[in-house]
């Protein structure tokens, strides 16, 4: 399968075979008219098989999302046809506005204005809590 | 802004300086009667709460205070869809510290981003309720001396009981605790909390169903009741209200010195005939909740620089 080459933008690469439609989600890439790739398990002599995004605009991207989604990934980016920064994606420390807290006793269930903010409290099993409610984001 | 929305926004010293306070006010209540003349205490209270409202504003009194607020949010300007931010702006310009119970959970958080007075979180759904914790180390600091080497049982309802989950970790930060949780299958501690506090913190702890087999070993038994409006099934409920009920047949292997607590209210979990033995202390929580509360408003409003 052949996917262009792109000129300026972001190939989001050696991502988790099957995180790729998440990371396209929560992304909102849908929204982009650009040519947007999104290739799912693609042969990889490292990982096994592995998915890839490529992006074909130079956009405000969300590296916090990609950091949550897939961390220690590589973001190739791309001027003029060439990587001009391979950017490693570490686990934020903070999420803003990525994901929305499921507690229905939380505030922000009510208060619709309020940024959804989780804090990382556990690095070693990525575990993320709500700022207000301290609920673990997932549950 | 200083303000207390969770129990370890204060460091043990901090907690230590409280009690001290509290227990000051406490042996000399006239050196405490005029220092607030002047000042205002907002209670903002969105869910009813008879006790902890009333303890705020004796507490607020008896500081020379004086108290405005409201009871319910039928009678605030939230029932007209304001914000808690908006709600915490407008109340800075009234009163000179909050105390806010809501039911949802941040809320209180919420308000002390945004206000310009010390808030205290007088409550949060199942959340936080760091004032019942300050209530619950003053009674243990006066019944024990301290908080080293104590075995501590936490019985009931351990999954949704708040005040059980700020007492563990309040007492997470002192040596020689042993917890002993005794609760049904269904009611059981979160296994984060025994993760993230008493595994990291190398508390050691045992589990059991069985009352009866805990109780000898124990120096303090807190009790909890099974909340109602914790629950989203009436049957779950029903079920799983009456599963520890302490009766003094209970306390016949119990340590001469042991202390009985329960935040209270109480449905039946204790009954009445525990009421007149010397190790029953819920009634003395009571009283302590209302003299850390003094300290603590006396703690930050001199914090903010308001007396």
């Amino acid at each position: 399968m052949n996917i262009d080459s792109i000129n300026n933008g972001f190939v989001i690469d050696h991502i988790t075979a099957g995180r790729g439609m998440r990371l396209f989600d929560l992304l909102n890439l849908d929204e982009l008219d650009c040519s947007v790739a999104l290739i799912k398990n693609v042969g990889s002599k490292k990982l096994g098989k592995k998915d890839i995004i490529k992006i074909d605009a130079d956009i405000d991207i969300n590296f916090d999302v990609i950091g949550y989604v897939n961390p220690g990934i590589t973001v190739n980016i791309i001027k003029n046809g060439e990587i001009i920064e391979k950017k490693q994606i570490e686990m934020p420390k903070q999420l803003v506005n990525v994901i929305k807290c499921k507690n229905p006793r939380c505030i922000t269930s009510v208060e619709q204005e309020l940024d959804h903010i989780f804090r990382l409290t556990d690095e070693e099993n990525k575990i993320y809590r709500c700022l207000y409610c301290e609920t673990q984001a997932g549950k | 802004m200083r303000s207390l929305i969770d129990i370890l926004d204060f460091s043990v010293e901090e907690i230590e300086e409280l009690l001290t306070v509290a227990n000051d006010i406490i042996d000399n209540p006239q050196k405490y009667g005029e220092i607030c003349k002047g000042k205002k205490l907002a209670t903002l209270f969105f869910e009813p709460s008879t006790r902890t409202r009333l303890s705020f504003e004796a507490a607020m009194y008896e500081l020379g205070g004086n108290v405005i607020g409201f009871s319910e949010a039928n009678s605030s300007s939230a029932s007209k869809g304001e914000s808690v931010a908006d709600t915490a702006k407008t109340i800075s310009c009234y009163a000179d510290i909050i105390a806010m119970r809501h039911p949802k959970e941040g809320a209180p958080f919420v308000a002390a981003q945004n206000a310009t007075i010390p808030v205290i979180n007088a409550g949060d759904g199942g959340h936080n309720h760091p004032t019942q914790t300050l209530a619950d180390l003053l009674t243990i600091y006066r019944e024990k001396g301290g908080f080293n080497n104590l075995t501590v049982g936490f019985c009931g309802d351990l999954k949704f009981g708040r005040t059980v989950h700020s007492l563990i970790n309040a007492l997470s930060r002192y040596s020689g605790i042993r917890v002993v949780l005794i609760s049904p299958e269904e009611l059981k501690l979160p296994s984060y909390v025994k993760k993230d506090v008493l595994l990291k913190n190398g508390i050691p702890y045992t589990q059991t169903t069985s009352l009866e087999d805990a109780i000898p070993e124990l120096d303090i038994l807190y009790m909890t009741r099974v909340q109602r409006e914790r629950f989203f099934n009436e049957e779950d409920y029903l079920r799983l209200k009456d599963s520890y009920v302490l009766e003094p047949k209970k306390l016949t292997n119990a340590k001469k010195d042991l202390s009985i607590m329960h935040p209270l209210p109480r449905v039946n979990e204790i009954s009445v005939s525990i009421d007149s033995d010397p190790r029953a202390c819920y009634f003395k929580q009571v009283l302590n909740g209302k003299y850390v509360r003094m300290a603590l408003i006396l703690k930050l409003l001199k914090e903010a620089g308001r007396i």
